[in-house]
């Protein structure tokens, strides 16, 4: 299993658009993808759960991978969250 | 508010007038919407019908969202039909459904119980977040959810509104509105909200009466219920008796005949007999109502309300957005002029940042806000300068209530002019910039006011609140909220008299303006300029053209004499309807 911390950069947050973004990327990979804010931990392939984030610009989150191409799964994603999304 | 009780058993409910017109029909409680869970137990031989029931409920209610979605980006333009999309993209999560069915296998209970015990769970996480945009989305789960359910239990959406209905509802949103314009609604009826709902705006747009503010129309009515309502006088009546309902049809006989008359007068100037002339306009809120401002003649709009681009989305959008919005709606009412208000929020509005305020309509609301977040401000003026470039943009900065506001506001405007001709954008160099007149302090400023903008916009709804401390969404007060006060119209005419002095034009875009009688208590102050909602617009325009503006100013000068509203509506619903008899309306 593979774990990494993150910030959320985008100025609009986790918010619908780019949940939606991060659902569609997480699903190319077979590796579990779980996300870990505060107390609890939802499932990252799940848009209604990420949704529930509410997580906000400058706010952090544990990503944990899981599965055969975990290492591809955390780049692709990793990627996305430190291109803000490509919103402005 | 009054709930009277006849003898012939019928009951009614006064209330606020939202959305002009009458209904008469059976009563549909939308309350009662929310479908009901119970929790059942299911052999392990019925597991793989009770997946498939809730599977072909999942595409049922996805079927009906992208109906929804279909009709909305029409009806509203896409940016507001996303709530949708996001409902479409729950239905089709893939790990939500994955739950839910193995939740079916192992606990062995029925589809629906699952559904809301699942869903429900990321209601509440989302409900416990500090945060208004988290429970808007709440409120879209919640919607998602009743939806799959609704359509497990194999019930059809709105099903018993097949017929014609009116619908009771203890508060409406303005997605309830657009969704109900698909089916066949005669009016709506609300326990709360007023007049300046997004839902009663809405409603007016898409000529649909509607009475709020009933408080107990709810309790009052059943489905099934035979009602009436009338959206111009606020009022609804339970089990109406022959005689009412003659008397109601009557008057809606009589409004009918009174639009008639009114076919042709779109094309028509709308000057006073005497030859003075009024620019007509219209306040509009989403670029889709400005074909229908055109057709009803308006000559311009009076008031864009640029807020409407915050609703749904949880950060403000950004300057390119923001001018691809503007340009659309100037390049709609091109070649007449448009004047926009920069983001009014706080208050009732709500901003994507919105903080919690014991009394937000004294708070941090208007050009208080935009001051105090420059980059915002910044953002939008070089947005409106942006779309300005063929000379038919104006500005206009809402909740002005000192002279020092005026300033600040102005030196972001010139900073923003610099910043684009340094980078070589095309703009309006002289764009008029003006300010809504809408605070007591600001009214009595006027005249040193005048003398720093292009014009005056008076904003009659808060300054007819601000004057006689009425909230008038607060429905114990709501009777206080004078529009022919005394001291209304005396403040009126300072600011007119002050903005003429400084030889500027006096314009009002509050709801005042779209009222018979007092249009012509405006054009006899010498008003130049009324913007009104798209609807009532050829009636106002029917009115200037008929009373003479010699007539209107003896008119003013006798009502500025009289002590109490009530003296000044009797005074002035004689003269007009002496003067226009076929005037509608009640006294």
């Amino acid at each position: 299993m593979i774990e990494r911390q993150i910030t959320i950069r985008n100025r609009a947050g986790l918010h619908t658009r780019p949940a939606a973004t991060l659902v569609k990327t997480a699903a190319k990979f077979q590796a579990e993808f779980m996300i870990q804010k505060d107390s609890f931990e939802i499932n990252g392939k799940s848009i209604i759960g990420v949704m529930t984030l509410a997580a906000e610009q400058g706010s952090t989150l544990l990503l944990k991978f899981d599965g055969p191409d975990e290492e591809q799964a955390a780049e692709a994603v990793v990627s996305l969250f430190e291109r803000g999304f490509d919103e402005q | 508010m009054d709930t009277t009780i006849s003898t012939s058993g019928e009951i009614v409910l006064k209330g606020i007038a939202a959305a002009p017109g009458i209904a008469i029909g059976p009563a549909y409680l939308y309350s009662k919407l929310v479908p009901r869970v119970e929790v059942k137990s299911i052999a392990a031989s019925e597991v793989d019908g009770e997946k498939e029931r809730l599977r072909t409920a999942t595409a049922r209610a996805e079927k009906e969202l992208q109906k929804i979605l279909a009709f909305a980006e029409q009806k509203l333009g896409s940016q507001h039909a996303k709530i949708f999309e996001a409902q479409i993209m729950i239905l089709n999560d893939a790990i939500l459904m994955q739950a839910i069915e193995n939740r079916i296998s192992t606990e062995l209970k029925n589809a629906e119980h699952i559904v809301s015990d699942e869903i429900s769970k990321y209601k509440r996480l989302m409900l416990a977040a500090d945060d208004e945009y988290m429970h808007e989305r709440a409120h879209d789960v919640d919607d998602v959810m009743n939806r799959i359910i609704r359509n497990v239990q194999d019930q059809k959406l709105y099903s018993r509104l097949e017929g014609e209905s009116i619908i009771i509802s203890e508060t409406l949103v303005a997605a309830d509105t657009v969704i109900f314009s698909r089916n066949q609604v005669l009016g709506y009826a609300t326990d709360l909200g007023g007049v300046t709902s997004h839902a009663a705006l809405l409603s007016r747009s898409l000529k649909i009466p509607a009475v709020a503010g009933l408080r107990t129309a709810t309790k009052a009515v059943s489905t099934g219920d035979f009602i009436a309502i009338d959206g111009y006088a606020g009022v609804l009546i339970v089990r109406p008796s022959e005689e009412t309902l003659e008397t109601l049809r009557r008057k809606a006989e009589r409004f009918r005949l009174f639009e008639e008359q009114l076919v042709g007068i779109a094309g028509l100037a709308a000057d006073t007999p005497d030859h003075k002339h009024i620019e007509l306009s219209a306040n509009i809120e989403f670029a889709e109502e400005i074909d229908f401002a055109r057709v009803q003649g308006a000559i311009g709009v009076g008031l864009y309300r640029t807020e409407s681009q915050l609703i749904g989305r949880p950060t403000y959008p950004s300057e390119d957005e923001q001018y691809e919005a503007y340009k659309t709606v100037a390049d709609g009412i091109y070649p007449h002029p448009v004047i926009f208000r920069t983001f009014d929020v706080g208050g009732d509005k709500l901003a994507p940042d919105a903080s919690h305020e014991e009394n937000p309509f004294l708070g941090w609301r208007g050009i208080r806000v935009m001051l105090d977040r420059p980059e915002l401000f910044m953002t939008q003026l070089r947005a409106l300068l942006r779309a300005s470039a063929q000379k038919n943009v104006r500005i206009m900065f809402p909740m002005i209530s000192t002279l020092k506001e005026v300033r600040k506001a102005k030196a972001f405007v010139k900073q923003a002019k610099a910043e684009l001709k340094a980078e070589g954008i095309p703009f309006d160099a002289r764009i008029k910039v003006g300010v809504m007149i809408e605070v007591p302090s600001a009214a009595i400023l006027a005249n040193e006011i005048a003398r720093e903008v292009d014009f005056l916009s008076i904003g009659s709804n808060d300054l007819i609140q601000y004057l006689l401390a009425v909230d008038r969404g607060n429905t114990l007060v709501a009777p206080l909220y004078q529009q022919f006060n005394p001291a209304v119209l005396r403040t009126l005419k300072t600011i007119v008299d002050a903005g003429h002095a400084n030889n500027i034009w006096v314009g009002m875009c509050g709801e005042m303006a779209g009222d018979p009688l007092a249009s012509v208590l405006l054009v006899g102050l010498g008003l130049d300029e009324l913007s009104v909602i798209p609807t009532v617009l050829p009636e106002i325009k029917k009115i200037i053209r008929t009373i003479t503006y010699k007539d209107a100013k003896r008119i003013v000068d006798k009502a500025l004499t009289l002590q109490t509203e009530e003296e000044i509506k009797e005074y002035l619903s004689t003269f007009v309807h002496k003067k226009v008899p076929e005037l509608p309306f009640d006294a």
